[in-house]
């Protein structure tokens, strides 16, 4: 592990690994969709060795969606310190963020029809520019409420003006 | 500079109060000036040859297009006219609560309140039109929403300075009648040096570069096609210098306890108020042909002229347009009091940054010192970013793939939207978190020293003197 995306503590907080499966179970669905469709085109348009070609294909892509996915997944983490909370994620392109709590100027927490089936929601912090992105995805609910209601209390508490 | 002050926001309004004020003059809600339809149906009139208009003249029925143009003047009015009645706006509440109200539309109606201590600048624009009748249009600008929040159109020019007058005093946090603080000029930019800088920019220069190509390739070819091209692009060329001539003649930066006063522009005329402590970050901006002379242009992100569209962004943001290196320091050392960015000690970013900007890598630098974060990049034109640490909203580190092979990355400094964009890029990747963490300490620590949003309420605190060893840079 290099040090540059070290934890500040012993671990970053992971996320849900219900994040994971929402992914993967969308993923299924969408290239299933996609691939039923395509092969039967290819079968009866051309001819059914091509639809064979085209599942191996569609798995292929399938199982390298399945491994990305986890991958981004286990990249997510986050801390929260005494003065700011920090979030990681991603494995090609890595972005670390500090966010100072007297910088937030509101907390979202947002869960889709999906997500809430899966029970995770977003967090995420907004400060004056759009430019910080600190979005924790697939947290528990009760989790996702608790971090919300810790990161308004300390927004208050170290609130500075602009 | 002492303010004639009345420090009684806590009410006990005196019946005597010589100055009448926009909340004292009636508990009503006040309206813009009568002629504001007039100039706002301009604009559906205009609009409506636009849309309507075309089909009638490509068809040469005037008749039609009288008709048409008849209707549309007088819709126009009648919109206006409504918008007009349903537009008010009063001063509700006292000290910290002051609120801007402002009740706008007629068909969807709605009642905005704007904080008036978080008032980010306060500007009054002049068009042309609005000119020739004497009105102003007076904008409160607010950190957050995509566009300017409360434009106040029209106001006659009394009152568009004189509600500027009481928003500022009241976001100062001063009585709501103290009169327009005084101004002392510090800098004016003559209209030569401006032409010249205009001449000698990036824009003008790389459209009179093309131009020279295009139209010496045509000459030698001896075909007449270049000349399609040629003439808009001369036009297009001679428009930028045409339109930053008019918008930034007679740019003159003055001082006042309100904070900076910003006036400019030929015909369309801005007056801009931003008050202390609201710049969160300024950039260096010094073209190649500028060297010689040291000019060099400041531009300032402000909360509230983030967020608009393109154009109109860059012209707010401009501090200055352009002046030598030492009166714009001096200017700077007004903006940021107690920071020297000559005197922040830079370092220079690894030579493993040459894989990935060949040239530019040697001009990759960043410091910072107990105020301020400062980065340079470009070697053509050349940028030095400047955020205080007090201002800092957020870290960030970034690594690409090609970065990770290096082993460098990206630290962003953030701050709200604006021409201000303080990277450290292509730092070794040790480095970077340990700069990161630095930051994120050093504007924990400036936060706490920070002075009052309402800039006169207290007697703003001078933070102690760097305690302990000078910083010896990095």
């Amino acid at each position: 592990m290099d040090t540059l995306f070290a934890p500040p503590g012993l671990r970053w907080q992971a996320v849900s690994p219900r994040l994971r499966d929402l992914r993967r179970t969308l993923l299924a669905i969408w290239l299933g969709l996609g691939g039923l469709a395509g092969i039967l085109v290819a079968g009866i348009m051309v001819s059914w060795w091509l639809a064979g070609l085209v599942l191996v294909a569609v798995a292929a892509l399938f199982c390298w969606g399945w491994w990305l996915i986890g991958r981004n997944w286990q990249s997510w983490g986050y801390a929260e310190r005494a003065d700011d909370l920090l979030v990681t994620h991603g494995v090609l392109f890595k972005t670390l963020v500090v966010v100072p709590y007297g910088r937030m100027q509101y907390v979202d927490v947002t869960a889709g029809p999906l997500e809430r089936k899966f029970g995770i929601a977003k967090v995420q912090l907004h400060t004056a520019t759009p430019a910080t992105d600190a979005e924790i995805p697939g947290l528990p609910p009760e989790e996702a409420e608790r971090l919300r209601d810790r990161l308004a209390a300390l927004g208050e508490a170290r609130a500075a003006g602009l | 500079m002492s303010v004639p002050a009345v420090n009684d926001e806590n009410g006990s309004a005196d019946p005597t109060q010589p100055v009448p004020t926009v909340e004292s003059s009636g508990e009503t809600l006040r309206r813009l000036h009568p002629a504001t339809p007039i100039l706002n149906g301009w604009k559906y009139f205009a609009l409506a040859i636009a849309v309507v208009g075309q089909d009638s003249l490509r068809e040469l029925d005037f008749v039609l297009f009288g008709v048409q143009l008849g209707v549309a003047l007088v819709l126009g009015l009648v919109l206006g006219l409504f918008s007009w009645w349903f537009t008010k706006y009063r001063i509700e509440g006292r000290g910290e609560t002051a609120e801007l109200r402002i009740e706008s539309g007629f068909l969807f109606r709605r009642s905005r309140r704007i904080r008036i201590d978080r008032l980010q600048a306060v500007d009054i624009v002049r068009p042309v039109l609005a000119r020739l009748l004497g009105l102003a249009e007076l904008r409160l600008e607010v950190a957050g929403g995509g566009k300017t929040e409360a434009p106040l159109a029209y106001l006659s020019e009394r009152d568009a300075h004189r509600l500027r007058a009481e928003l500022l005093a009241r976001a100062a946090g001063l009585a709501a009648d103290t009169p327009e603080a005084p101004e002392r000029q510090l800098v004016s930019v003559t209209p030569g040096m401006l032409l010249a800088a205009t001449i000698l920019g990036a824009p003008f220069l790389t459209a009179a570069l093309g131009f020279v190509v295009v139209a010496s390739v045509s000459v030698v070819l001896g075909e007449i096609v270049g000349v399609a091209f040629l003439v808009p692009w001369a036009l297009g060329g001679l428009g930028v210098v045409w339109r930053q001539f008019v918008s930034e003649f007679g740019f003159t930066v003055s001082e006042s306890p309100d904070g900076l006063r910003i006036r400019k522009g030929m015909l369309d005329t801005w007056a801009q108020t931003v008050p202390p402590g609201r710049v969160q970050g300024v950039e260096i901006e010094q073209q190649l042909f500028w060297r010689p002379k040291q000019w060099v242009k400041l531009s300032v992100d402000v909360a509230g002229y983030a967020a608009k569209d393109g154009d109109q962004v860059r012209t707010s943001s401009t501090l200055l347009p352009v002046a030598p290196w030492p009166v714009a320091r001096a200017l700077l050392q007004r903006v940021l009091p107690d920071v020297d960015v000559d005197s922040v000690v830079r370092t220079r970013a690894p030579r493993s940054a040459r894989w990935l900007r060949p040239i530019g890598w040697r001009y990759l630098r960043h410091g910072a010192d107990d105020r301020v974060f400062v980065t340079d990049a470009g070697w053509l034109t050349r940028r030095t970013a400047v955020v205080p640490h007090a201002k800092m909203q957020s870290v960030r580190i970034k690594q690409g793939p090609l970065q990770r092979r290096l082993g460098l990355a990206n630290v962003h400094v953030d701050t709200p939207a604006g021409p201000v964009n303080a990277v450290a890029v292509h730092r070794s990747s040790d480095e970077a978190r340990q700069i990161a963490e630095e930051q994120a300490e050093r504007s924990r620590r400036a936060r706490q020293l920070a002075g009052p949003e309402r800039w006169m309420s207290q007697p703003p605190r001078r933070p102690p003197q760097a305690d302990g060893p000078q910083p010896a840079g990095n």
